[in-house]
């Protein structure tokens, strides 16, 4: 379920002092899930992301906002170690998973990414697989082959995913006879399905209708409880509809997207302490 | 039995995740061997295909290096028996062979791969069948058309029915070098132009062409590779000549020609002119395939 969240007042004309006291902002007991502290990523020596420190916590949602190039994809990434791929990508500061480094040498980059995965801004099923092989296809990469585990996994991610219904019966169909949405769900629960602790998503909506957006949104809000998700996404009522926590990045001088401001969601759109925050989240840049 | 409030061990999700985490765990050893080992067999094909090419090229750089000297690249053939002598009649044969081939089928050969990539008929189908055939045709039978069709009708052997033989070769290559290239630009690109109100040519021209010029290029450049090696085209229609010749008129010399008449000679000195040939021609092709890679990547990366 969705947490309430308090209707900010007057957008427009952005919010009035005196407020603050009264919008949550608590500081979630435990140790967080994620830990980033001063994370930097660089392209062939060129910045793209300087210096993001923050903290993740269980059960959470949080959000990456800012505008087209502040580096919300850059940053996601590093939190999996998909810059590994990249030749000209350097990462440098610390990412926590569960308090270890990720990018210790002792981490293996593949058994992390099976305990963080990812959702893409496109829909990206495996074209040549059908929905149940795709649904299972994390698994069977990370060496799992006992059918029972493979079809109860398959299952419980799909009912995750609100697919389970509309796919039942058609398990051994290609991926690509399913609508775009239905896609992006089958992404979502390829993902899920491998269990992982955390889930990154880029703009999973970006390429969807309003109502498939509505029920990926509505999807985010119910899988909190089973995975802890970071969301990048452009819309600020998206952030403000599904996200806990928000982060908000912004470029620097040199191009290089930094941290402005991070708090909670509903402080952060009514409240924030930096006024480039206020602007940006009443869309007057960006 | 005792029922506690939240019992961590009971949730579902959290059990099978810990199964999968410790399948993961487990499994990762066998994983990381199966991954090495598949590496490794990429390695050991990789070394298969690239020893016999390397071994080539060491064993004509050793032999042809010794004939390299002034005299090889200015004089031209002498007859068997009198020592000295180079290939400048065949340097010249081949450029001006290579020269006139590239300058009538590069345009035809382009506008052709433009046809095939813009149309999917019936007409494109059949041309594009009919350069895949070309391709791979046996160039001796190019040779033999050549003679028939040019040496035959004009009276004589000559660099133009040498340069008709060797275009045909070309020529496919060419065209669907170009086509592949052509085909990979985006269409978002073409349609963006199309929404801008221009017209076909206008978008050809203007926004795909240039779009696909690295490829072109490169295939271009490939193509006149290909070319300048054959030698059976060339036994053909140019017939060969001891002489410099400028005249593309009369039969003239080219290097394939002179590496293959040298080499069945049972002379010394002629067998190493062949071989300094060999070289010569080598070295051509190498420059003319690693330039095209070269001028490709930088040419794609002026883009960004
Ligand atoms: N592989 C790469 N190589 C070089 N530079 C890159 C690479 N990926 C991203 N960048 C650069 O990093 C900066 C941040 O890009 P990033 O994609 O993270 O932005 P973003 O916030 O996700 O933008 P958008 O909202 O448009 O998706 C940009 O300047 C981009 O050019
Ligand atoms: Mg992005």
């Amino acid at each position: 379920m969705i947490d309430p969240i308090p209707a900010v007042p007057h957008l427009e004309e952005g919010a009035g002092p005196g407020t603050a006291e009264e919008l949550p902002d608590p500081e979630p007991a435990g140790d967080p899930v994620m830990s980033l502290q001063g994370v930097t990523v660089a392209f062939a020596g060129r910045k793209a992301v300087r210096d993001v420190s923050f903290d993740v916590h269980v059960g959470e949602i949080t959000a990456l906002i800012g505008p087209s190039g502040s580096g919300k994809t850059t940053l996601l990434r590093a939190l999996n170690r998909m810059h590994d791929t990249v030749r000209t990508a350097s990462v440098t500061g610390t990412v926590l998973l569960d308090g270890t480094d990720i990018y210790a040498p002792t981490t293996d980059p593949t058994l992390l990414r099976s305990r963080v995965g990812m959702v893409f801004q496109r829909p990206n099923p495996f074209p040549t697989m059908s929905i149940y092989e795709n649904a299972v296809a994390g698994l069977r990469f990370n060496g799992v082959r006992k059918k029972a585990l493979l079809d109860e996994a398959a299952e419980s991610a799909l009912v995750a995913a609100v697919l389970w219904d509309s796919v039942r019966d058609r398990l051994n169909a290609h991926a690509s006879t399913l609508s775009g949405g239905e896609q992006q769900r089958l992404c979502i629960a390829r993902a899920l399905a491998v269990e992982p602790e955390v889930l990154l998503m880029d703009e999973p909506t970006s390429a969807l209708d309003p109502i498939a957006t509505k029920r990926i949104e509505e999807l985010v809000g119910e899988l909190k409880h089973r995975v802890t998700i970071i969301i990048v996404t452009h819309n600020m009522q998206q952030a403000m509809r599904v996200s806990d926590r928000c982060a908000f990045l912004l470029m620097g001088e040199d191009k290089a997207g930094e941290l402005i401001e991070f708090g909670s969601t509903a402080k952060l759109f009514s409240e924030p302490s930096d006024p480039r925050t206020l602007d940006y989240v009443n869309g007057r840049f960006g | 039995m005792t029922t506690l409030a939240f019992d961590p061990s009971a949730d579902p999700n959290l059990v099978r995740r810990r199964k999968i985490q410790n399948v993961a765990a487990a499994s990762l050893g066998r994983r990381k061997v199966y991954s090495r080992i598949a590496i490794g067999i990429c390695w050991v094909s990789l070394a298969l295909a690239i020893v016999p090419l390397v071994a080539v090229i060491a064993y004509v750089v050793a032999k042809g290096l010794p004939a390299w000297n002034i005299d090889f690249f200015t004089q031209s053939t002498t007859p068997e028996g009198i020592p000295g002598g180079g290939v400048w009649n065949a340097i010249v044969g081949t450029v001006e062979i290579g020269v006139i081939a590239t300058a009538v089928t590069v345009p035809i050969g382009l506008l052709c791969g433009l046809f095939l990539a813009e149309s999917d008929g019936r007409i494109a189908e059949s041309v594009r069948f009919t350069a895949d055939v070309m391709t791979g045709m046996p160039s001796i039978t190019i040779g033999i058309f050549g003679y028939i069709a040019i040496v035959r009708n004009t009276g004589g052997y000559s660099a133009l029915a040498g340069a008709f033989a060797i275009g045909f070769i070309m020529l496919p290559v060419i065209m669907r070098a170009g086509e592949t290239a052509i085909r990979g630009v985006p269409h978002q690109l073409s349609e963006a132009a199309l929404a801008l109100g221009a017209r076909r040519a206008t978008i050809a021209r203007r926004v795909v062409v240039p779009a696909a010029m690295p490829g072109i290029i490169t295939g271009v450049l490939l193509a006149v590779a290909r070319g300048l090696g054959e030698t059976a085209p060339l036994l053909l229609t140019i017939f060969g000549n001891q002489y410099l010749k400028w005249n593309p008129t009369k039969p003239i010399e080219a290097l394939p020609l002179a590496i293959y008449n040298n080499s069945s000679q049972p002379y010394a000195d002629l067998i190493q002119i062949a071989w300094g040939a060999a070289l010569l021609l080598m070295v051509v092709v190498l420059v003319l395939s690693i330039g095209s890679r070269v001028l490709a990547t930088v040419l794609q990366r002026e883009r960004r």
